[in-house]
């Protein structure tokens, strides 16, 4: 039993930064902009989040330091992608490369130290509950977070008002300029939020995960976390479900291997990318549900006419 | 996308590029690394020695280094772009680079090239290699003295011949101590995944391991040791800090002694290529400080240590493959060609070696 307890937590803890990250692209992506810089998002929010926990000691603000982080390059995006009318793909392919970079550089100085470590939760009593007590009350704060999140966009994009005006401009940018929104407004503030997302996921990285800083440490988690918005088909409980079904077969074929059970593990690492492109082929067959979910206006410009 | 990523990624390093004035006097030395210098692994630990040579040979020398270079094409560029800005000796760290160094070598037939840890060699181009099973066979005593389950968890990135050779002189360390021990091994498909190698850890320790052995280079799975209070052994560079309770040692990498000799022959006119593969006893294999293991331990890991630098290799005879057969008569040693194309598992490995 309590090797099952510490492979759902093992699972939780892969899935939760693929599932933050994800969520704040869903945001953006769901506004009609097309960030493709998460993993550079993700990686400047682990240095800026080990970085402030390291000089403050802090695990708390570095958490905060990496939402901060996060947003602050975002808005070098948005202030591209938005005011600038930059081509939105190769904006985003360079916000990458340049967080990449520039983490590398801002981390020089943590490299080979250890850093400070969010602490798990722990309610007395309730903590130590077999079994479920460690699974719902014993687990890191952003886990906590991640799924608070999930219910939170889910209900802001489908009963809010300001959601459904959100979503209009990503399904029309020009009509909902003529209806009077601003849409260069509601798109800085989602590419804000997502970059804090992104941001808070990298801090996980740095704080929860594997509490270090080493350059490039997202490893390529950004990109899942894009892929996993075309998974789910712009749906945030999908982005859930996608995010665990994604961590689950990772964390299983570690244990089929140690059990001796031989898996092509290489096929596995790319399961997430293939599922992806099988996703994209379903929706795409059928025309009224491409219509339906994909964002009509996504990655294309918007110039308001003055 | 990712290929993209990466082209432009290996473009941006290239721009990168530590360019300072140049002196006529100074011998410019160049290094090429495949990772990032802040990985704090393998590339680091090359770019040690790269900084252990500006600090030896000061103002005789000027030092250049590009990161981030993928293995294959790509490579080309990055020789050859050091080559023309005046390199004179150009070190290339990565077994991927092999190719793009034996043609570069060609273009520049003035310019000493040196290759790490491949077999590929011509009249400006030597190789030199480390031999990291020589430390590893230490640990696998360690761990089957330190070890209560009898079962290690044992954290890989890819079947080449350096991690077969890793796995195999380990279980041989383990087996000269404790003949039934397990190692439990796991293929992370990744050198460099702090992520998936602390993932790979914790399935490894549910599983029953309670040593973690890795051929990966993060700390991660060693921090997941501390956090478990359970050992293991760094990889690299000393990962002391990061595990002060569970690191038992550490199988660290010192380049800086043969960087020196390289550049300073460099300088001195006196650089030939060479074929060299450096071991415990040339202090290019270096085992953290022991720590964390009882005195009687610690007395037979520096025991086992000095054997090996005085000469004795872990792959002497008799030695059985996995599947029973014969490999090495009693007191037969293994050639250094069969050792690095390494491509079958000793007998008690439990695992299928992927293909």
């Amino acid at each position: 039993m309590d090797i099952t307890v510490n492979i759902l937590l093992t699972i939780a803890t892969a899935a939760t930064p693929l599932l933050i990250a994800a969520i704040g692209e869903l945001v953006v992506e769901r506004s009609g902009v097309l960030n493709l810089g998460v993993e550079g998002m993700m990686v400047m929010g682990a240095v800026g989040g080990f970085g402030a926990g390291y000089l403050t000691g802090s695990p708390w603000i570095g958490l905060l330091a990496a939402i901060v982080v996060g947003a602050l390059f975002s808005l070098l995006f948005a202030v591209m992608t938005l005011s600038l009318a930059t081509n939105q793909v190769a904006t985003g392919l360079s916000l990458t490369l340049l967080g990449l970079g520039l983490s590398g550089m801002m981390g020089t100085g943590f490299v080979g130290q250890p850093g400070v470590r969010l602490p798990n939760l722990d309610i007395p009593g309730l903590s130590s509950i077999p079994i479920v007590g460690r699974l719902l009350f014993g687990q890191d704060p952003i886990f906590y977070i991640s799924i608070a999140l999930t219910a939170a966009v889910m209900w802001f994009l489908f009963k809010t008002r300001t959601g459904l005006t959100l979503r209009s401009i990503g399904d029309s940018h020009a009509s909902a300029h003529a209806l009077g929104i601003k849409v260069i407004r509601y798109r800085y503030l989602s590419v804000i939020f997502g970059g804090a997302c992104a941001g808070l996921a990298g801090g996980h990285l740095s704080l929860v995960y594997t509490p270090q800083w080493v350059e490039n440490m997202s490893a390529g988690r950004g990109w899942i976390a894009l892929a996993l918005v075309v998974f789910a088909s712009w749906r945030p409980w999908r982005v859930l479900a996608g995010a665990y079904i994604f961590g689950a077969v990772w964390i299983g074929q570690l244990h089929a291997q140690a059990f001796g059970i031989p898996v092509p593990s290489q096929m596995l690492s790319s399961l997430p990318y293939l599922a992806t492109v099988v996703v994209l082929v379903l929706i795409s067959r059928n025309k009224r549900l491409t219509m339906m979910n994909t964002p009509a206006s996504l990655g294309q410009p918007f110039v308001p006419d003055r | 996308m990712k290929k993209l990523l990466i082209a432009l990624m290996t473009t941006t390093a290239a721009l990168s590029l530590a360019a300072s004035a140049e002196a006529a006097d100074k011998l410019k030395a160049c290094w090429v690394y495949t990772g990032p210098i802040g990985d704090f692994g393998y590339s680091y630990q090359h770019d040690q020695g790269r900084l252990q040579v500006e600090k030896a040979l000061g103002d005789k020398v000027e030092t250049a280094y590009l990161e981030n270079v993928s293995e294959g094409p790509d490579a080309d560029r990055a020789f050859e772009r050091l080559a023309r800005e005046g390199c004179k000796i150009i070190f290339g760290t990565s077994f991927g680079f092999m190719d793009a160094e034996v043609k570069v070598a060609k273009k520049f037939p003035k310019v000493m090239f040196e290759h790490a840890t491949g077999y590929k060699t011509a009249d400006n181009l030597g190789i030199y290699n480390a031999r990291f099973y020589e430390g590893r066979y230490v640990l696998g005593q360690i761990a089957a003295k330190e070890s209560k389950s009898g079962v290690a968890g044992y954290i890989v990135s890819f079947p080449i011949p350096e991690v077969v050779m890793g796995i195999n002189s380990f279980m041989l360390g383990a087996q000269s101590i404790n003949p039934n021990f397990k190692a439990k091994i796991v293929w992370v498909n990744s050198w460099f995944d702090p992520g998936k190698e602390a993932d790979a850890a914790k399935a490894l320790f549910d599983q029953g391991a309670d040593i973690i052995v890795q051929h990966t280079d993060s700390t991660a799975a060693l921090q997941v040791a501390e956090e478990r209070k359970l050992h293991g052994f760094g990889q690299s560079s000393d990962m002391i800090k990061f595990a002060p309770n569970a690191q038992l040692t550490s199988l660290t990498d010192e380049w800086g002694p043969y960087y020196i000799s390289r550049v300073q022959a460099a300088i001195d006119g006196s650089w030939k290529p060479d074929n060299v593969w450096l071991g415990i006893k040339d202090g290019a294999v270096k085992l953290a400080p022991y720590t964390n293991m009882p005195d009687d331990v610690k007395a037979m890991a520096e025991a086992t240590e000095k054997k090996i630098a005085g000469g004795w290799n872990p792959f002497t005879g008799p030695i059985a493959k996995q599947d029973g057969s014969a490999w090495l008569k009693d007191g037969e040693v293994a050639d250094d060609g069969t050792l690095l194309g390494m491509n079958f598992y000793v007998k008690g490995v439990d695992d299928k070696l992927p293909q």
